[in-house]
Parts: structure tokens; C-alpha cells; sequence
């Protein structure tokens, strides 16, 4: 009898403690979520509602900005600047579509050949990360400059000549021309390209290529249909990750171009910091993201990779 | 069979040496067209290493590869008329079933597929998956269409390297006797690798026993497992009982040999080590060629078996057997396996036996080598 009463006691505490870490654990990932979600409000959401509201705004600087719903502002920013919108998406398109040819078989070296130079490869990539944005490309200034050795090797080579046939540079010159920026987008986001390359290189199965040879498959046959097909996500988030910020970058155009290379990032930024109209300004911003959004809306279903990414 | 050789595979002097590690030392082997061949082994062994060299996915450090009267030893694999089933398939993610099966015919340029693909996959049962991806079949259909995927293009030799190490062991057997009836229906040569002795012996018609990156023994399933010429195969293949033994005296016929008091008869035919008269030679007998007796049943057991005496140590009944574990002064841990046809209920732990089997039964090795080789214990010793 005196076991049968002493065994309850053990049983009384133990039911507490079962229940409140299921309640709590309930709730853990809200909990979890919540600073990102803040951030994200906080400096995300609100700024562009906060946008917004400006973009609709007339009035001026003295008498204050109301909200009016003059939505012709868009209008009149797009019909004004809609030069330096097309500019923004060529040179970021160039840009993409460089980095893409460059860092393709850079990714693909470190994923497959480079064996214990891998991390290396890696490092080198990383590196310029280490120096300021802004003193990288003040430094593409001095490589470009008109009397380096740069701009002489295409001079003696007679490869300015094909560009200034094409537009890209003017005269004997590099520095403020087209090729200047694209050449300044496509260093300063090579990164972004190399990096998500490599890594659905580097996740594709090796026994696929050796199955792809001994099924007749030459080596280019094997790029072609198994290798770059499963490196599409890759493709797909490198070609974003370059495009959308070099679209609306500014830096590289500001120093190493002219006023003939205005992208939409220059005129946006004038237009707050110089000019100080901010609805105008606001408006141009929407319009760059409404513009983005198409674009890799269609560009993601056109590559038919929403289930690889 | 006939006068077609193109499916033979001969391998002469073939090695391959990574730096100072010898993964296959310096081999010959001829395998005929048409038959299904297994290189089994342990992990290490060599036996994918010999197959990829044969598939042209590894470059062999010395020797020549040749199919039929064709020196493929330096052709590239996409060159070779030969297929691979990959361990773990290697299916291409990205393509549907269709597409992997058809990958092959295409590079080749053939342009109607579409009859040989859904007849291949019609040979395999997968049919209606036809427009599925990979990753949405089960382990046992993503097999199939590797083999599906390599036999389409009717390779002169079909490689599987462990094509069934990835699935459950009732889907395994299952599959063996599926592979077994695909390759006596389409007459091609296969070479299979595993590591499971089972798997090797109910399929291949010929068995190449590989340790170390050697072949120890090669021959047809029976012939090794009841005429097992090194420790490794006794041990590798199935369970042998190996006892130390000295050669007393030895005629023609018979080797007659003392193990700690006991004689024991060996047919001198069955012995691969020397014996002369003095020497050591290891007793082999499978468990299952032994019979118990209890002691006091000793004078009931025929003249001319060989026996020897011990103590149960352990017995666990499985159904169809009961295995013994037994100590013997002549060898620690016998084990026996006892049919349930009658069971003597005195045989159970702490009894004293008498075990006896028919002299025929007995092989003989050189006990020059490791007792334990083979055994899966001998890494850890």
C-alpha cells in the first residue's frame, strides 16, 4: 500500500511541465520572425509608403509638399527621362550578359577543376569586397585614363576603332564613354554573378557527367544538355543579382562617364539631392521597380526555373 | 555459344595506381559474351575501380582493355559501345523519365525515339511514369530506368556497378531475379559489381572474387563456395568453419591430419596448400555439412566421418535451423547449422557433442594465411 500512495506524487509535477513548452513552442517562431519582420517594416515598408505619398505630392519646397493624387507626375517623369530609362537597362543588360561570359567559366573552374586551389579562387573573388565600392571604382579611372596603357593597347590594336564605329567610345579616349560604365558594372558586380554560379555548379552530381559521357555524350554535348541546364538556377539568381542593383546604380556612371551616360540612378539622385523635387524623384523610383518587376517577372517564367530556384 | 566475340571483354595485365596506393594490381581476365559476370568484393577491393576502367571513366595505369578484337583502352567513354548503371542511377534531374531513357539515341542521333523509348519502358514496367521526373519516383523505379536508360542502346557489355546497394532487401531480391531475366532476354554480356556474396551468387553465372586489388579466386557460384582456394573466399563467401591441423601421414588419395587429438581425413584433391607430411594445413567445413550428435550417441555414427569432439556454447533456433556455437579443444566457436527436421532436445547449451561430417565435404587451405581474412573482423584485429 505505502508504494501504491507514494507513486502519485511523481505524476502531479510532470504534468505541468508537459503542457507549457508545447504552448510556448508554438509561438517560437513568431518570436523568431519578429526582429526581420520589424527590420523589414521599419526600413522597408514604411520608406515606401512614406515614397509614395511623396510621389503624389505637388508643391514646393517654401510652401511644403501636400498630397494632391497627381499622379501626372509619372507621366511627366517617364515622358522626360524615359532616354535614361532605356540607357539604365542596356548598360545593365551589357553589363549582365559580361559578367555572365566572364564569370561562367571562372564558377565553373573553381566548381570542377580547381581542386585544392578552390578556396583560394574563392578568396580572390571575395576580395575586392574588403575595399570600399567607391575606391574600386575611382581606381577603374586611372586604368581607363586616356594616356594609360589600357586605352593604348585598344588604340594599337585598333579595337577603339570598331567601338567608336559602334558608339561605345568616342575619339581616343575610354573614360566618359559608354564602355567606361558598362566596364565599371560589370567589375563591381562580377561577384554577385560568380558566386550563386558556383554554388549550382558545385551542387551538380559528378556521376551526372560521367552518366551523360557513357550514354555518347561528347564533353560540349554534356555542357549543352546537362551541365548548363542544371546550372540554370545559378544563371537565373547571378543574371538578377547583377542586373537589378546595376540598373539602378549610379557610382559607376557618376565617375566614369559623362553627361551623355546619365543612367536613371543619376537623374534620381539629382533630382533629391540637387534639384530637391521629391515627387518627381519618388515617381522615377517607382517607376525603375514597377519597371524591374516586369522584367524578371517574365524573364524568371521565360527560363522556366521557378521550381529549380 | 556462336562465333560473335564482339561482346568479350578481355582485360590483360590491366592496373591502376593512384600515386603510391595500388588500387588494382596488374589483372587478366576474359569475359565472355553473354554471360552475366560479378566482381564481388569488399569496399576497397578494386572490383569499381576494374569496372570503371572497363566503362573508360578511369584511365588504367598499365594494361589494355579490349572489347571483342577492339582495343578500346584509350577511347574516350562517349566512344565506347558500352553502358553504365550508376551507383545510386545517376538519372539526369532536369529530364523526364522519357528523356533520361532517350538520352542515349539522341546523342547518337536517332531521331524517332519514341517507339524504342516507350518499348524499353514498357520491358520495365514504368510505362505511365513516362512523363515524370526522377525525383518523383520510388528508389526501386528510378533503378529501372537506369537500366532501361543504359540497355536502349544495346551496349555490347552492360556495366552495374552495385545497381541495387540503394534499396530494401525485399525490393533487392526482387530486382536480382528482374535483372537476371532481362539479361538472358536480351543475351547481352553483363559485369556486375557488389559486395553482397548473396547478390553475386544467385545472378552471375561466373564470380570473380576480388581483396586488395587482386582476384582471389574466379569461378562459377558453387565451385568457389564448396571449393574455396584461399581463407578470404572460405570466409567471404558464406560462413566456413577453418581448423588448424597437422598433416600426419599422406597418401594419393587422403591426407590424414591430427587437430588437438581428433583425426581428421581431407581428400588430397581438395587441398590447395602443399601438406607435406609435419606441415600445417587449415581444415575448412561449412557449418551446414556438419552433424551433432550427443556424446552418449557417439557409437551410433557411422565409420569413416571425420569428427571431433566439443561443448555447446550457444544455440539460437532461427525456424527453418538451429545454430550451434560449439567449443572444440581442436577450435574455439564452431558453428553449426542443424536442419529442424528432428530436434534432440539433450542439444542445448553445456551439452557435450560429438560433431561429424563426411571427409568429401573437407577442403584444405595454406595456413600460411590469415585465419580471419574475409571474415568482415580482421579490419578491427
Amino acid at each position: 500500500m505505502s508504494t501504491l500512495t507514494e507513486a502519485p506524487p511523481p505524476l502531479a509535477p510532470a504534468e505541468p511541465t508537459a503542457k507549457p513548452p508545447r504552448k510556448r513552442g508554438r509561438f517560437t517562431p513568431y518570436w523568431l520572425l519578429l526582429p526581420g519582420i520589424l527590420w523589414l517594416v521599419v526600413f522597408f515598408a514604411l520608406p515606401l509608403v512614406y515614397q509614395a505619398s511623396t510621389s503624389v505630392q505637388t508643391g514646393s519646397l517654401e510652401e511644403g509638399y501636400k498630397v494632391t493624387w497627381h499622379f501626372a507626375t509619372y507621366w511627366n517623369a517617364f515622358s522626360e527621362y524615359w532616354p535614361q530609362f532605356l540607357r539604365s537597362i542596356f548598360y545593365a543588360a551589357g553589363a549582365t550578359v559580361l559578367c555572365l561570359l566572364l564569370g561562367y567559366p571562372l564558377a565553373y573552374l573553381i566548381a570542377f577543376r580547381a581542386g585544392r586551389w578552390r578556396n583560394l579562387i574563392m578568396i580572390l573573388v571575395i576580395a575586392p569586397f574588403f575595399t570600399s565600392f567607391l575606391i574600386r571604382t575611382l581606381a577603374w579611372k586611372t586604368i581607363l585614363a586616356d594616356n594609360g596603357p589600357v586605352v593604348h593597347a585598344l588604340n594599337s590594336l585598333h579595337i577603339l576603332d570598331l567601338t567608336n564605329f559602334l558608339g561605345w567610345t568616342a575619339g581616343d579616349r575610354v573614360l566618359a564613354t559608354p564602355l567606361a560604365v558598362v566596364c565599371g558594372l560589370t567589375y563591381n558586380f562580377l561577384p554577385f554573378m560568380i558566386l550563386p554560379l558556383y554554388t549550382s555548379l558545385e551542387r551538380i552530381d559528378g556521376r551526372l557527367h560521367e552518366a551523360a559521357g557513357d550514354l555518347y555524350a561528347k564533353p560540349s554535348t554534356t555542357f549543352r544538355k546537362v551541365t548548363f541546364p542544371l546550372s540554370m538556377p545559378g544563371v537565373v539568381s547571378g543574371t538578377l543579382l547583377t542586373f537589378i542593383p546595376a540598373a539602378g546604380d549610379y557610382v559607376n556612371s557618376e565617375l566614369l562617364g559623362s553627361t551623355d551616360t546619365r543612367m536613371i540612378g543619376n537623374v534620381i539622385q539629382t533630382q533629391f539631392l540637387r534639384i530637391l523635387d521629391y515627387p518627381t524623384a519618388a515617381a522615377l523610383s517607382f517607376i525603375l521597380m514597377a519597371a524591374i518587376l516586369v522584367m524578371v517577372t517574365i524573364y524568371i517564367r521565360r527560363s522556366g526555373t521557378e521550381d529549380l530556384v | 555459344m556462336t562465333t560473335d566475340n564482339s561482346g568479350d571483354v578481355r582485360l590483360s595485365g590491366i592496373g591502376k595506381t593512384y600515386g603510391a596506393f595500388t588500387a588494382v594490381h596488374p589483372l587478366d581476365l576474359t569475359v565472355p559474351q553473354g554471360s552475366f559476370f560479378a566482381l564481388l568484393g569488399a569496399s576497397g577491393c578494386g572490383k569499381t575501380t576494374t569496372l570503371r576502367m572497363i566503362a573508360g571513366l578511369e584511365e588504367p595505369t598499365s594494361g589494355t582493355v579490349h572489347l571483342g578484337d577492339q582495343d578500346v583502352t584509350h577511347l574516350p567513354p562517349y566512344k565506347r559501345p558500352v553502358n553504365t548503371v550508376f551507383q545510386s542511377y545517376a538519372l539526369f534531374p532536369h529530364l523526364d523519365i522519357f528523356e533520361n531513357v532517350a538520352f542515349g539515341l539522341r546523342r547518337r542521333g536517332i531521331k524517332s525515339v519514341k517507339k524504342q523509348v516507350e518499348d524499353m519502358l514498357d520491358l520495365v514496367q514504368l510505362g505511365e511514369q513516362a512523363r515524370k521526373k526522377p525525383h518523383q519516383l520510388s528508389g526501386g523505379q528510378q533503378q529501372r530506368v537506369a537500366v532501361a536508360r543504359a540497355l536502349i542502346n544495346h551496349p555490347k557489355v552492360l556495366l552495374l556497378d552495385e545497381p541495387l546497394g540503394a534499396l530494401d532487401l525485399k525490393l533487392r531480391r526482387q530486382m536480382q531475379l528482374e535483372l537476371k531475366r532481362i539479361q538472358t532476354e536480351v543475351g547481352i554480356t553483363f559485369i556486375h559489381v557488389t559486395h553482397d556474396q548473396e547478390e553475386a551468387m544467385t545472378m552471375a553465372d561466373t564470380v570473380a572474387v576480388m581483396n586488395g586489388g587482386r582476384v582471389e579466386q574466379l569461378g562459377a557460384p558453387t565451385d568457389l563456395y564448396e571449393n574455396p582456394r584461399t581463407t578470404f573466399v572460405a570466409n567471404f563467401l558464406g560462413t566456413s568453419n577453418l581448423i588448424e591441423a597437422e598433416v600426419d601421414t599422406r597418401s594419393d588419395e587422403d591426407i590424414v591430419l591430427k587437430a588437438a587429438g581428433d583425426k581428421l581425413v581431407l581428400p588430397a584433391a581438395r587441398c590447395s596448400a602443399p601438406a607435406p607430411a609435419g606441415g600445417k594445413v587449415l581444415v575448412g567445413i561449412r557449418p551446414e555439412k556438419i552433424a551433432l550428435a550427443h556424446a552418449d550417441d557417439a557409437g551410433s555414427i557411422p565409420e569413416g566421418r571425420n569428427r571431433l569432439t566439443g561443448k555447446i556454447a550457444d544455440a539460437s533456433f532461427i525456424g527453418v535451423s538451429t545454430q550451434y556455437v560449439i567449443d572444440s579443444p581442436a577450435c574455439a566457436e564452431l558453428s553449426v547449422y542443424v536442419q529442424n527436421v528432428e530436434r534432440d532436445a539433450r542439444l542445448v547449451p553445456g551439452a557435450d557433442v560429438v560433431l561429424h561430417w563426411s571427409p568429401a565435404h573437407t577442403f584444405g587451405l595454406d595456413a600460411a594465411q590469415a585465419i580471419d581474412a574475409g571474415t568482415g573482423e580482421e579490419v578491427a584485429a
